[in-house]
């Protein structure tokens, strides 16, 4: 894909993992995520493998930690959860520096955060190395309903016309000497966000028609020859989640 | 474009209107009474002021818009509700804003949409593709997505996706509009080169004296003037009454 594709958290990068088909990679992300959601808390082992195997896979996509610890932010609300559950659960308590902590809370507490943090890191991963219509037509190949990729596809491509519509409405507003203060000043802006959704569906309108004028009659071809994936694709994706289930083994053997 | 040409039906004209009335639903009649012809491989111009009817006329090619009067046919085929999808083949509609036109994540994509509506695949889907990208000269921008190329490269791809189906008619609204002069240029060129006749909606009144020799003036939804454009375009008291000129320092002959 050539340039001007690129969502806010793609990485710019020819590595490996960026060349790997969609689909493999969407299976390769979703089966770590299932083993480390379903890793029983106590085995660390587990937890620290799939960290390795995480770190791993960021190296090879040349995705730095720079890049996806700030973006990890959206799991915050989760360890807000995580941190409060030692000081909130009962049960038998444990010192840490004095203070008393529940057990059960504080295990609690690290199998949420752990569990939010590496799964967040693998969908980082997935969105960092794949461009949205690839990860569409990935989603198409597993069989996803073609409704929901199609309208998620209008919705990516649409999306800037309309912020881009959003802000020469707001610019026009401002070289007439609006500057909205107070609430009651909110009523053009209001108002425009009506013009806007009249203009985005009569834009429907002609999109539709231009569609129509192709030959559209309800419902998308397929366009691009899918090549199936071949081994070689598969053992590299399937890496990921392979180290995982080492980890998970080697977890139960320790643990018991 | 060898096949375009095979394309056309022997000697029937690209398109024939005839007795074409138009109401919109509230009331306003925007064609009243249309009647216009346009021969195989012609180009013809279609003038006329702001809210004339040039777009309502255009979208009736294709049956995007379908009329409350007369007829429509295309290389001999008459629009009706059995024919529509092979008009709609039949007639490339280039719309003026390629921002309606473009519509899918890549250019590639974007011409292969309409060829595969029309049941084309694989191979032959990608020669078809391939074919119409060069016509363009668009081949380099095929992995681009749309909405991110200028708005000459935009217009260019956006006949592209039609010239894909090989229409027996190309109906360009606007062609030139909004393009720089340099782009207007490439467009003009191409459009010169296509071997397919087109019907151009257009304030362009040089690009009409360039490209087209026939030019149809309509306004308040009648044709008022049909013929040659170095003729038409001379009746200064004829463009004047209905709001057209030629610009500073162009002549008709």
């Amino acid at each position: 894909m050539g340039a001007g594709h690129t969502h806010p958290l793609y990485v710019h990068e020819h590595s490996v993992v960026h060349h790997l088909p969609a689909h493999v990679k969407v299976v390769a992300v979703f089966t770590f995520t299932a083993l480390v959601a379903t890793a029983p808390r106590e085995h660390l082992l587990a937890f620290a493998g799939a960290t390795v195997a995480l770190l791993i896979g960021l190296r090879v996509a040349r995705v730095r930690l720079r890049f996806l610890l700030p973006r990890l932010a959206v799991v915050t609300p989760f360890l807000v959860g995580a941190v409060l559950l030692p000081f909130v659960a009962s049960g038998p308590r444990t010192e840490v520096l004095g203070i008393p902590l529940a057990v059960e809370g504080l295990w609690g507490g690290f199998g949420i955060a752990a569990r939010a943090i590496l799964g967040a890191s693998a969908s980082l991963l997935l969105v960092a190395t794949t461009e949205v219509p690839d990860l569409l037509r990935g989603l198409e190949r597993l069989r996803a309903p073609r409704l929901l990729t199609q309208i998620a596809a209008f919705m990516v491509r649409y999306l800037e016309v309309i912020v881009g519509e959003v802000s020469r409405q707001r610019r026009a507003m401002t070289a007439r000497g609006y500057d909205p203060r107070w609430l009651w000043q909110l009523r053009p802006l209001t108002a425009g966000l009506g013009v806007l959704f009249v203009r985005s569906y009569e834009r429907g309108e002609r999109v539709h028609a231009a569609m129509r004028a192709r030959g559209f009659e309800g419902s998308m071809p397929v366009l691009l020859a899918e090549r199936p994936a071949g081994a070689r694709v598969w053992t590299v994706a399937l890496a990921l989640p392979a180290m995982m289930v080492v980890a998970r083994i080697a977890a139960v053997l320790v643990h018991g | 474009m060898t096949d375009i040409a095979a394309n056309e039906a022997g000697g029937a004209p690209a398109l024939e209107l005839s007795g074409l009335r138009f109401h919109y639903p509230d009331g306003t009649a925007a064609l009243d009474g249309i009647k216009l012809s346009v021969a195989a491989g012609e180009r013809v111009a279609l003038v006329g002021p702001n809210g004339a009817g040039k777009t309502t006329l255009a979208l009736h090619t294709n049956g995007l818009l379908r009329a409350d009067a007369g007829t429509v046919r295309v290389a001999g085929i008459t629009l009706d509700d059995t024919t529509l999808r092979d008009i709609r083949r039949r007639v490339g509609f280039v719309f003026q804003d390629a921002e309606d036109q473009l519509f899918m994540s890549s250019v590639r994509e974007d011409v292969a949409f309409g060829p595969a509506n029309h049941g084309l695949r694989g191979d032959e889907l990608d020669a078809r593709v391939d074919a119409a990208l060069a016509a363009l000269e668009v081949t380099h921008l095929a992995d681009r997505a749309p909405h991110h190329l200028s708005g000459g490269e935009q217009r260019r791809v956006a006949i592209a996706t039609v010239l894909a189906v090989r229409p027996d008619l190309l109906v360009l609204d606007e062609p030139t509009a909004g393009l720089d002069p340099a782009s207007r240029r490439e467009l003009i060129t191409t459009l010169r080169g296509l071997d397919v006749a087109q019907l151009i909606v257009t304030h362009d009144l040089p690009m009409v004296l360039e490209l087209c020799p026939r030019t149809v003036l309509v306004d308040a939804g009648r044709v008022v003037a049909n013929g040659p454009s170095t003729e038409l375009l001379a009746d200064e008291a004829l463009l004047a009454a209905h709001r057209l000129e030629l610009p500073f320092g162009h002549a008709a002959r």
